[in-house]
């Protein structure tokens, strides 16, 4: 059980308070960026090339501006006159808004239709004729980096290749040695496919342009809200959009898992066309163009290889990765970190040597990658790292469960400081496997598994134990386009004692209405019901840099709580002053300060923050507000231990996940319940690259599964039903010890599962198969060992 | 997404719905449950003229038992086929197949009539009719006609149904006592169009095979009988050795053509296990 | 086109056009935005309304299929007396991250109720399959329909405390 320390009715951390903004949702009352209806407002369609490589010979926007209510088409050309054709991605590479000659992959924008109606605009998009000449694509990433490969990026002078950059980190030299002598080395090769985080609201904006007064407001399906403004600043201050005179909204947000943090040509152009009309114009993205343009998240190549002796001590690993990034490299990571934080993958075991690199290459795919629901690349490594763990356990004939045991990183080393330079916060690996393994019944399970494969049964059992790294981060390392990456909180607190709290970050499901309210009610004792809390708006939020890589609780939330603590150090102030006593003579319960010895002489919170209005000490300030921007002195480390069963139909390779028990160490919890269900959530979107999610194209470069229909996300009758628990060793460097949730289940589900498959199959000598695992390709891998 | 400007109608009678269609030739579709036609509009795949809503069409809703058959009308929901005892008592190959079409929404929505006369061999009835022998009723100008389901689907999308007439109804024959059947369809996620799927209806003699039809499901360009595997388990025992032979013979006949579900000789190899497992348990319920 | 549809108990006449989807005169010319586009293919159901009392994916069915008859939308379920059940077992049971699937969820279930008020977890799970929601893992919204399903049959409500392994 959580110890809580407060009571119910102030709900600080611990309790599983119900989420206050369920209030809005559950009755239709959530506002997200299509329920947006602004008068005069225009509509935008967007023309998209169906050639993954072509020039654009010409476009015909004739027959489109007869169509009733079309009003506009604008074309790259358009947007030429006034240097708006090509932007900026977050990784400083440049991307299309709209091309004046040439596309670069299937989908991508050609043209915008803008008309009066939802309806009309789409008209307009179908009469609008484009020429093209179309090229042969390189969608091969392999063929992309062969010298003799034709250069896409024409447009960068001098570029004579295509590759994007070369990264590494740790010690080569030391790892080619320890290899060269180890007694077992294992290897694998593996691809991670690309997928697409398909939040189930696509993107879309209005962009609100106010010519009079030369004002813009954007609102927009965004994780950053800051971020996007001092872009749009960036982008558009040549034309007086200068950033005071922009104010981006983030309305509610349904689901957004990375693929809302980059900016989309569609906002610019909305931006664009608002600015030149005076008008507002709203863009909301259909369905397939939400899943065939925006963002892709993964597509590493990756070959992982691990060495250790034959007792199975590990004792290093290298890593060497191929990053397609399709036509420009629009990753969402942090300036400095062009794989993100890939390099925590020497993975939760306790060894010193360790080699990485990767190189980056363009393709003629969408532009990306983001997150999908993972903490900057973090699910590649660690699907490389605990696959190679499960394939070097095997080599040296140890069960998997037991390998890890002997090599984890044990409690009393932490903070440890891993083979690629990051010092991991705390952790108890041995206490979460063991916790998992006896929920699961680990040791029947496998007695069960002996007896199945005795009469030829497919089950296996697949581990993953799993160090994460999040909360983006400290800013002697961490910047986004050179803002560094702390995040804020702004708590004003009225006379009556109720308040609001606003933040730099914006939820999109996670449930921080509730979550930050119980932090300050942590901190100040004021119920959280009475604590509004509020986000999204550039122009009331203090500064941040947005929710995404499982940073808010991490950093706005550490911001909440230091703000709170200031408050809670002038409420002491003035509480000795209301008093009559020295502030060392009091003590603080949650709610209120009383006199050491004399309880019953003791005021509360309520009555502080009314003197603070009231009746506040002469030469202290009056009001009771704090702001706080928090820049973390290091990241934190979630940690989890994962146990999967699957039973396997021999003939058909159809898979069924029996059982999953998922034991997360996020720090202390904030609110169970939440906290439960984002492992819900995550267990699904890590099931769905497992067995069922991968954006597929064919050579010619065409999307092959660009709907719902073929892009396969999971229902409630492919989820499994989870188990779930936690152990908790706190971040010692957070204020309030949390370390983030989120993501950790997507990162470490698809290894459990994989390696349950694996396992499942491993009697025939099957011992790998690229994600996502499909019948098809276990039906396939055991027809191929002639086992069926 | 959003289609192209039609023209809608929406008859009271039969006769005027015939009547439109004569009037607007191939420039028009009918419109029932609507979920495989609006999406096909939506994504401007489809670009009719103008649009006849059969719904207000009285007297095309009802599943009777009537002279030795079960008359299924062509407006009956799939929701409503899924959830009658009459057809499920007779025939629990209904609750098999029809719980795994679509989601339940469409179902509510998509007809079994429409589900036929789309002609899709990926659609699921269509094999299942295969299977009950059914006969299919189309109603045109000249009256109505009925037409064998062996005789109904002639190619890729294409039907015996002329471009003036309306599917109105199908027709099942009653089974005889120690009948049994099933459906399944292996699919990459719920709801989702078959890798393979295969119905069976059968009835038994003591332990020989009496009688027994065989349907496959997005196997082949068109809806398919599994012929030869029929003929061969007639009046045979149902070992193991002729259950695997008769999945042989379904997986050689049939046509699957490698896609996103998987490669053509893995659809073989699923037609062939789905067979096998459904010919046992349509034998087991004939028990 | 002039319809004639009655929604959330009040009668409207609303001039379409023949293609008009159901949604978008739900969403646009009635302007009741709790009923959700995600997809177009009538894969998600973030738009499942009741049509005569039926669950259906609105953005599939055509304005002018709605002549004359009833519609339900989430903004319809709340009475006088308060929440609907299903509305008070997805905020009792956390059965909600982003609330963009929700409608349609709540929607599609209080037909599945309707048609079997004591649902198995399997039968619930298989009830819901044409509704994603990219978030909560299901299980929660599970939980919250058998709570729901629980206070309509007047059984005593289950615990709605997170259970950990």
């Amino acid at each position: 059980m959580i110890q809580c320390k407060t009571s119910k009715a102030i709900g600080g951390m611990g309790h599983s308070l119900k989420r206050k903004e369920d209030v809005r949702f559950i009755q239709g009352a959530g506002h997200y960026v299509d329920d947006i209806k602004l008068d005069g407002m225009l509509y935008m369609d967007i023309v998209r090339s169906p050639y993954a490589y072509a020039k654009i010979k010409n476009i015909d926007i004739s027959e489109a501006m007869k169509v009733p209510g079309v009003a506009a088409v604008v074309t790259g050309k358009d947007l030429e006159k006034y240097n708006l054709h090509w932007m900026p991605t977050l990784m400083s590479d440049t991307q299309m808004v709209l091309p004046t000659d040439t596309v670069m992959y299937q989908a991508q924008e050609v043209a915008a239709v803008i008309a009066t109606s939802r309806y009309a605009a789409r008209d307009g998009r179908e009469a609008v004729k484009v020429e093209y000449e179309p090229m042969k694509p390189i969608m091969d990433p392999y063929k992309s980096m062969d010298p003799s490969s034709p250069v896409l990026r024409t447009d960068k002078p001098g570029k004579s290749d295509n590759h994007i950059w070369h990264w590494e980190v740790g010690d080569k030299a030391k790892t080619d040695e320890v290899f060269k002598k180890a007694e077992v080395v294992v290897e694998q090769h593996m691809h991670i496919p690309r997928i697409h985080v398909a939040s189930i609201e696509t993107c879309g904006c209005v962009a609100d342009y106010d010519k009079i007064n030369n004002h813009l407001t954007m609102y927009m399906t965004t994780q950053a809200p800051h971020a996007i403004r001092t872009v749009i600043a960036l982008v558009a201050g040549h034309v007086g959009l200068t950033e005071e005179k922009i104010r981006v909204v983030s309305p509610d947000i349904g689901g957004g898992f990375g693929g809302k943090v980059p900016v989309y040509p569609g906002y610019v152009i909305a931006i664009a066309v608002s600015f030149l009309t005076g008008k507002p114009v709203k863009w909301i993205e259909d369905r397939s163009e939400n899943l065939q343009a925006d963002s892709f998240a993964r597509d590493y190549h990756i070959t992982v290889e691990m060495a250790g002796t034959k007792a199975g001590k590990i004792q290093a690993t290298r890593f060497k990765v191929l990053a397609d990034h399709g036509y420009t490299d629009a990753s969402a990571n942090p300036s400095k970190f062009h794989t993100g934080l890939f390099s925590i993958g020497t993975g939760s075991y306790d060894y010193d040597t360790a080699f990485m690199e990767a190189d980056a290459v363009y393709t003629n795919k969408p532009p990306g990658g983001v997150a999908y629901r993972c903490s900057f690349r973090v699910t590649e490594a660690v699907q490389a790292i605990e696959r190679i763990t499960d394939l070097f356990a095997l080599k040296v004939g140890k069960d998997p469960a037991q390998l890890r045991m002997e090599n984890f990183i044990k409690k009393e080393d932490f903070p440890w400081k891993s083979p690629t330079g990051w010092t991991y916060d705390s952790g108890d690996y041995h206490a979460g496997l063991k916790k998992a393994m006896e929920a699961i019944g680990y040791d029947s399970l496998r007695k069960e598994q002996a007896e199945k494969r005795a009469k030829g049964e497919l089950m296996g059992i697949g581990i993953s134990t799993f160090t994460e790294i999040v909360g983006a981060g400290p800013s002697k390392d961490f910047d986004i386009l050179g803002i560094k990456m702390f995040d804020s909180a702004e708590i004003r607190v009225h006379p009556t004692g109720k308040a609001i709290a606003r933040f730099g970050t914006k939820s999109q499901g996670q449930g921080h209405e509730t979550t930050y309210a119980q932090i300050i009610a942590e901190e100040l004792g004021i119920p959280a019901e009475n604590i509004h809390v509020e986000e999204g708006d550039t122009d009331t939020a203090p500064y941040g840099l947005g929710t995404y890589a499982s940073r808010s609780t991490p950093t706005a939330g550490a911001a909440a709580a230091v703000a709170a603590r200031k408050l809670r150090d002038k409420a002491r102030k003035i509480a000795a002053y209301l008093l009559e006593v020295s502030e060392e003579d009091l003590e603080w319960e949650p709610g209120k300060f009383s006199v050491k010895g004399a309880p019953e002489k003791a005021k509360t919170i309520q009555e502080i923050v009314f003197a603070a209005y009231t009746n506040h000490p002469q030469g202290m300030e009056a009001g009771f507000e704090a702001t706080h921007y928090y820049d973390p002195p290091n990241l934190t480390f979630p940690s989890g231990a994962y146990i999967c069963v699957v039973d396997i139909d021999k003939e058909t390779g159809q898979i069924k996940v029996r059982r999953f028990v998922a034991i997360d160490d996020c720090g202390h919890i904030i609110n169970p319940m939440i906290v439960q269900g984002q492992v819900h959530g995550g267990l699904t979107q890590g099931i769905a690259p497992a067995m069922y999610e991968e954006l597929i194209y064919d050579e010619d470069g065409n999307i092959l599964n660009g709907t719902f229909m073929d892009y396969l996300v999971p229902t409630a009758v492919e989820s499994p039903h989870w188990e779930t628990g936690h152990v908790v060793t706190p971040s010692p460097h957070h204020p309030i010890g949390a370390k983030g949730v989120g993501e950790s289940p997507t990162v470490g589900a698809p290894p459990a599962i994989a390696n349950a498959i694996m396992d499942a199959l491993s009697p025939y000598g099957i011992h790998h198969i690229d994600i996502p695992i499909t019948p098809f390709k276990v039906w396939k891998a055991l027809k191929e060992k002639g086992v069926i | 997404m959003i289609a192209q400007p039609f023209q809608y109608e929406a008859p009271a009678t039969l006769q005027d719905a015939i009547g439109l269609l004569q009037k607007y030739g191939d420039e028009a579709k009918i419109l029932a449950g609507g979920h495989s036609l609006i999406p096909m509009m939506k994504l401007r795949f489809a670009t009719p003229g103008y649009l006849i809503d059969i719904n207000n069409i009285p007297g095309l809703s009802s599943i009777q038992e009537e002279n030795g058959f079960i008359r299924i009308g062509a407006l009956v929901r799939e929701a409503e086929v899924e959830h009658s005892a009459l057809l499920t008592g007779h025939y629990p190959i209904f609750a098999d197949s029809t719980r795994l079409i679509a989601d339940p929404q469409v179902r509510n929505m998509g007809t079994i009539g429409g589900n036929l006369a789309h002609g899709d061999a990926a659609n699921d009835h269509p094999a299942v009719m295969l299977a009950l022998r059914a006969r299919v009723v189309a109603t045109g100008p000249k009256g109505s006609r009925t037409i064998a389901i062996d005789d109904f689907f002639q190619g890729f999308y294409t039907t015996a149904l002329e471009p003036e007439e309306i599917l109105t109804e199908i027709q099942i024959p009653i089974p005889p006592g120690h009948t049994g059947s099933a459906y399944y369809k292996l699919e990459r996620k719920v709801g989702d169009y078959a890798i393979a799927g295969v119905a069976v209806v059968l009835t038994l003699d003591g332990n020989l095979v009496k009688s027994i039809g065989i349907g496959l499901t997005n196997v082949n360009p068109v809806p398919m009988r599994a012929s030869r595997s029929e003929e061969f388990l007639l009046g045979k025992p149902l070992t193991d050795e002729n259950l695997a032979q008769a999945g042989k013979l379904a997986a050689e006949d049939c046509s699957p053509s490698t896609d996103l579900r998987g490669s053509e000789e893995y659809k073989r190899d699923m037609v062939a296990v789905v067979l096998r497992r459904m010919v046992k348990l349509a034998a087991e319920r004939a028990k | 086109m002039k319809i004639n549809v009655t929604v959330n108990g009040t009668a409207h006449e609303v001039e379409v056009e023949a293609r008009t989807l159901l949604v978008h005169m739900i969403r646009e010319i009635l302007n009741l935005t709790g009923t959700h586009i995600g997809c177009d293919t009538s894969s998600c159901g973030a738009c499942t309304i009741l049509l005569n009392g039926k669950s259906v994916k609105s953005c599939t069915v055509l304005a002018v299929q709605a002549n004359g008859k009833s519609i339900t939308t989430i903004e319809g379920l709340a009475t006088a007396e308060g929440l609907h059940p299903l509305q008070e077992g997805f905020k009792e049971n956390h059965g909600l991250h982003c609330g963009f699937c929700t409608p349609g969820m709540i929607l599609r279930a209080s037909e599945l109720l309707a048609n079997n008020p004591n649902p198995t977890e399997e039968q619930i799970r298989w009830g819901i399959s044409g509704n994603l929601c990219r978030c909560t893992g299901y299980n929660n919204i599970v939980k919250s329909i058998q709570y729901a399903a629980a206070k309509m049959r007047g059984d005593a409500l289950p615990s709605t405390e997170p259970v950990f392994v």
